[in-house]
């Protein structure tokens, strides 16, 4: 019985983990969004902005995966 | 019922592989230590294979080929400015040879037209001459039929007169009456 | 005991981490640090894709490529752009080995995209090795190259006096999670997208047992469809993100102020 707590327990965090990759999803949202509005400004400044682009877009999705890899922890691993 | 089974095997198998972590169910692979030493092991050994590959055959080769290409590039740009400057030296000849043809014809126009120019005034000069001489000729005989006239409206004149003065009864002296009409005739 | 019911709902059950299982290629026995697993076979067929792609394909050696020739070429030439321009001109000597993993990650993650494949690059093990690679040899060559002037890095001279001491805490803080990070990212990206998959490859038979299959299955494998569209792009754009991320950490090393 207790472990069965333990284990809904683990479950129903791994849920509320995933919420942090809906945060991610925003934020990887919010650079690329930025990033095209500003290209769309100045196109010919666009094209030596991309590996800055791809920098921004990696740091906000690694705490995504962060979350996700909560998650994973949680579901297979505790 | 089934995955209690597999736990089971599961466990079984870890428990032959001494590994401590038999209560975990399924478990992440990731997480499994004993697995470690072998990933890193023949990570290194592939990383060292591709870093030999690549620093002892496919860099070499590469920027050998690359170094090449931009050789050939720029060999070719080269010879293309070569040949542009060839083909402006060739125009600039054309040019030139245009230019003198053209002095050349203008001169040939030119003397031409002095020449025809020439024959032209002689010509004229002649036909001037010519006419000057017929008009001269013309007035000459215009003179002369001029004078005649006089000398014959003179004579129709005085016998005219000889002959009134006759018919009017009068003795007709001739030598008077040619007096009396030339004087009448100056007046 | 088990009913057929029982025994047809069994067969929906989820496996998702399964794949990632490293196993001996022969036998059932234990995995030594020698013995060849799967791991081994596919960085072996990694290997021996980077041998076709960058020795076979460039023997030709012509001026005018084929079009392996190019491949090699484009590649060689992408990275060399990006080391050159991120980290600097000075930086160009560490690019054998930034392409040797540029070419191991972008292989590892195209090769584990095919069926059955296995991807060695979703393991924590494979990528905190790059990953601490990669922050051992900045570091020692930040100290090399700089002395203790590396320690500026930490130093933020633009910011006010009484913040630069929590800044330098930050900063270092930040710079010990890089290694984190870095092969986190790698690994997790690799794990989630291929999880996912399996996930949904999971409800796909559900039409052999359910009459909800009959929606479930086709959805199922339009989302597989999709999800594997995806990884294609994630697994070229993690490997140009790990690579463009040692760039600029050894553009910190090389140039640690700011």
């Amino acid at each position: 019985m207790e472990g069965n707590i333990v284990q809904m327990g683990a479950y129903i965090g791994a849920g509320l983990a995933c919420m942090g990759m809906g945060g991610s999803a925003i934020g990887v949202g919010n650079v690329a969004g930025n990033f095209l509005s500003g290209a769309l400004r100045n196109p010919s400044a666009a094209a030596g902005q991309t590996a800055t682009l791809f920098i921004g877009i990696a740091f906000a999705e690694a705490l995504g995966i962060f979350s996700f890899l909560v998650a994973l922890l949680l579901m297979f691993a505790v | 019922m089934a995955s209690e089974t597999q736990n089971t095997a599961h466990a079984a198998a870890d428990a032959a592989q001494g590994a401590a972590h038999t209560a975990q169910k399924a478990g992440m692979p990731q997480l499994d230590f004993s697995s470690y030493p072998n990933q890193i092991f023949w990570l290194v050994v592939a990383l060292v294979a591709i870093y030999w590959l690549l620093t002892r055959i496919a860099l070499p080769r590469i920027e050998a080929v690359l170094a090449d290409r931009q050789g050939t590039i720029a060999g070719d740009i080269a010879a293309a400015e070569d040949f542009k400057r060839k083909a402006e030296e060739a125009e600039a000849a054309y040019e030139k040879a245009l230019a003198e043809a053209r002095a050349q014809a203008q001169k040939i126009a030119g003397e031409t037209k002095a020449e025809i120019q020439k024959d032209l005034d002689a010509a004229i000069a002649k036909a001037d001459a010519e006419i000057a001489a017929r008009s001269a000729e013309s007035e000459a005989r215009i003179a002369e039929i001029r004078d005649g006239a006089l000398a014959a409206v003179d004579q129709v004149a005085k016998d005219t007169a000889g002959e009134i003065v006759a018919a009017l009864g009068g003795n007709s002296d001739a030598s008077a009456v040619n007096a009396a009409v030339e004087q009448r005739l100056k007046g | 005991m088990a009913t057929l019911e029982q025994e047809m709902r069994s067969e929906l059950t989820f496996h998702p981490m399964d794949q990632f299982i490293v196993k001996p290629l022969f036998g059932d026995g234990p995995v030594h640090w020698y013995t060849p697993t799967n791991a081994t076979l596919w960085m072996a067929i990694a290997v021996l894709a980077i041998f076709f792609m960058l020795v076979i394909g460039t023997r030709g050696r012509a001026v005018v490529p084929s079009r392996a020739q190019s491949i090699a070429e484009l590649s060689y030439g992408f990275i060399h752009k990006m080391v050159e321009d991120v980290a600097g001109k000075d930086a160009l000597k560490f690019f054998p080995y930034i392409f040797t993993v540029f070419l191991f990650i972008v292989f590892s993650n195209f090769l584990g995209l095919l069926p059955r494949g296995f991807t060695t690059t979703s393991h924590i093990a494979v990528t905190g090795l790059l990953a601490i690679a990669v922050f051992v040899a900045v570091t020692v060559i930040g100290f090399v190259k700089n002395g203790a002037g590396f320690l500026s890095l930490f130093w933020v001279a633009s910011a006010p006096l009484a913040l630069r001491p929590i800044l330098a805490i930050i900063e270092i803080i930040s710079y010990f999670v890089r290694p984190v990070s870095h092969s986190i990212r790698l690994a997790g990206n690799m794990m989630a997208g291929h999880a996912v998959m399996k996930v949904f490859a999971a409800f796909a038979p559900l039409i052999l047992f359910s009459g909800v299959g009959i929606a479930v299955t086709p959805l199922s494998i339009l989302a597989i469809t999709a999800m594997y569209g995806l990884e294609v792009l994630v697994a070229f754009i993690q490997a140009y993100v790990f690579t463009i991320l040692t760039c600029v950490y050894l553009r910190d090393a090389l140039h640690p102020a700011h």
